[in-house]
């Protein structure tokens, strides 16, 4: 249902706009269709906001809710009381903005990279960047680095970006990345890591095995301001170098040597979009924790919904993985009120059997 | 006019020589064969000619300018190619392939406008892909994801198309097609085109030029009667064939002799 009424939605059929030169069952990308995608995807965002931010353990109702932020800024006196204000202000909506940017930043470089690795199962998770970035993390946790600026967070994105390097040295050795030796290598990659940290685990203390755990599982919880920001400038800036290679990421995925015969530099266009779509992982996960499958689902979703056109597929993928993560985050924090779930946990949860099922439907088609 | 030159063509994958000192020139509105046996060096000569490869020596010349120093944007305006089949990761149109041709032309920003459009339906038309326009590629068959491929090239409005085994998955009839077409966008528009090819009759019977390349050298050059001749073609092939002519065209026809056990009885 909600498929066909979106696509139909999309096609957005205007006489004006309708380049019926080239015929079609199937809608082009023209500027006003990605327009109205993007729109539709804004409004469901902000949907996805409102009723995020109302829900949880103090409820705040909706009527309120809209008169105060529609204040917001204004001296004028909000209908709330000053608790429902600090709720808000303070817990829910740092909360809310930050799933939202993480959403984002995991599921653009999640379009990268199946693009990059010409790989629809690739995504930061499951390639181990993550994996690296946790190993880090425990690092800092455990031995308690205040060295390092950022501390745990800087210890985290070096182990992303470690991660990273590993993967690419060794799929550069293998005439044919695309196949599954660079998802097989992501494996191995996570199986190592798992085991050190582990090993860290099992010879620390139990005072900071609560918070490993949580960061292990994926948790926007304990975030703060600076985060936030860092997590959030990284996101847009990298989303926006994304963007500009939008057309050269269709042509890539068409295979190297085509992209080159069309035009594309691919040397510097792969360099460039594989270091944008590393820092935004790297960020984005050293905020965050692990939390999985993001970027696999999310663009494969849209894919499916809106065909592989990049400059289509990459703001939506945007703007569906910031309201996908919001959306679970909820979950997590309000299934099972007054305990907290890692957001980790719930995109696992969804994510593994989907992923099973696109491997499994791959090989039947292969 | 010369529109593409090869000086002193030297390359070698890990050391290995593969083309070996190759020089030629072609003619604006030139139809070039590219024959010869396996590992022969015929489609490393292509992507050489494409700057996909560099040669280790020698330099290659489109209208005057190095081939090593354009940037692709403006390469890929005036060299299209029509590479083999392969199947694509990820879903696209029948349209979205073809109107990827004229990325080189729209740079990474602008939209595709009703020019664009123009130029792809018409390279639809000629290649007889547009009933296809909405199809998924990965639904189509070879034959068709071919046509697809050349519409593209068509759509990139090339000066020069390089095709590489374009006749290898189809049938009689749309090998006929396929080359009647090249030969009348050879004819009508003056593209100039080079093709790789194993099948040497249709090579005879559509080029106006074929090289023979053995060990990344080339043998012989010229129009097929010059080139398709009994004696270089077993030379380079090492094996036993009748060379006689095509009863309509008369140009030269290749026709494998099978040797009876009963002609030399010391097997």
């Amino acid at each position: 249902m909600f498929r066909t009424s979106l696509r139909s939605f999309l096609k957005s059929p205007s006489p004006a706009a309708a380049p019926a030169k080239v015929l079609v069952d199937s809608p082009l990308i023209t500027p006003r269709r990605i327009i109205h995608t993007t729109l539709f995807l804004i409004i469901l965002l902000s949907l996805v906001c409102l009723i995020t931010i109302s829900t949880g353990a103090g409820k705040i109702s909706f009527s309120p809710l809209l008169k105060l932020l529609s204040t917001v800024g204004s001296d004028s006196k909000s209908s709330l009381d000053s608790t429902e204000a600090t709720i808000l202000f303070s817990i829910r909506l740092p909360r809310v903005l930050f799933a939202g940017i993480v959403g984002a930043a995991l599921s653009s470089s999640g379009v990268v990279f199946q693009a990059l690795l010409r790989n629809p199962l690739a995504d930061p998770y499951i390639l181990g960047i993550s994996g690296g970035a946790a190993l880090g993390a425990v690092i800092g946790i455990i031995i308690g680095v205040t060295l390092v600026p950022l501390g745990t967070t800087g210890l985290a994105f070096g182990g992303a970006l470690m991660t990273i390097i590993l993967i690419f040295t060794v799929s550069r050795t293998k005439s044919d990345p695309s196949n599954n030796t660079l998802l097989l290598t992501g494996v191995i990659i996570n199986a190592f890591f798992s085991a050190l940290i582990m090993f860290l685990v099992s010879i620390s203390s139990s005072d900071r095995l609560h918070s490993v755990l949580f960061w292990l599982m994926g948790d926007l919880s304990l975030v703060e301001g600076k985060e936030i920001l860092l997590t959030g400038i990284t996101m847009l800036a990298g989303c926006l170098v994304m963007f500009m290679q939008a057309r050269s990421l269709n042509l890539l995925i068409l295979g190297e040597e085509t992209a080159m015969q069309l035009g594309v530099d691919t040397r510097k266009t792969k360099a460039m979009l594989l270091v944008t779509a590393s820092l935004v992982t790297a960020v984005a996960v050293s905020a965050s924790g692990t939390i999985g499958f993001v970027g696999l689902i999310i663009p494969h979703m849209l894919r499916l919904m809106l065909g592989s056109d990049h400059r289509l597929l990459l703001p939506a993928s945007v703007l569906f993985g910031a309201s996908f993560l919001i959306i679970t985050d909820t979950i997590a924090r309000t299934v099972m009120a007054p305990l907290e779930l890692p957001v980790g946990v719930v995109t696992a949860l969804c994510g593994a059997p989907y992923f099973i099922y696109l491997l499994h439907r791959r090989t039947i088609s292969s | 006019m010369t529109i593409l030159q090869l000086d002193h063509i030297h390359f070698a994958y890990n050391g290995s020589p593969v083309i070996r000192d190759i020089s030629f020139s072609i003619d604006k509105g030139d139809l070039l064969g590219l024959i010869g046996p396996n590992g022969s060096g015929k489609t490393t000569l292509l992507k050489l000619i494409d700057g996909i490869l560099q040669p280790a020596q020698g330099a290659i010349r489109i209208l005057g300018a190095p081939v090593q120093k354009m940037k692709r944007m403006d390469l890929a305006k005036i060299i299209a190619v029509v590479p083999q089949v392969s199947p694509l990761v990820f879903p696209f149109t029948v349209q979205e392939v073809v109107l990827m041709g004229r990325a080189p032309h729209l740079g990474a920003w602008r939209f595709e406008g009703e020019k664009d459009y123009e130029i792809v339906k018409r390279a639809m038309e000629k290649t007889d892909t547009l009933p296809l326009a909405g199809r998924n590629m990965s639904r189509l068959s070879g034959g068709e994801a071919h046509r697809v491929l050349i519409a593209r090239a068509l759509a990139q409005e090339p000066q020069i198309l390089l095709l590489d085994e374009p006749t290898a998955f189809l049938d009689i009839r749309h090998q006929v097609d396929f080359l009647n077409l090249i030969h009348a966008l050879n004819e009508e528009q003056g593209l100039t085109v080079i093709v790789v090819t194993h099948d040497i009759n249709l090579a005879s019977l559509y080029c106006k030029r074929i090289a023979l390349l053995k060990e990344g050298q080339i043998q012989a050059i010229g129009r097929p009667e010059e080139v398709v001749t009994e004696e270089q073609i077993r030379d380079v092939y090492h094996t036993p064939l009748i060379v006689d002519r095509h009863p309509v065209t008369g140009r030269p026809r290749v026709t494998p002799r099978r040797e009876e056990p009963s002609d030399n009885g010391n097997r």
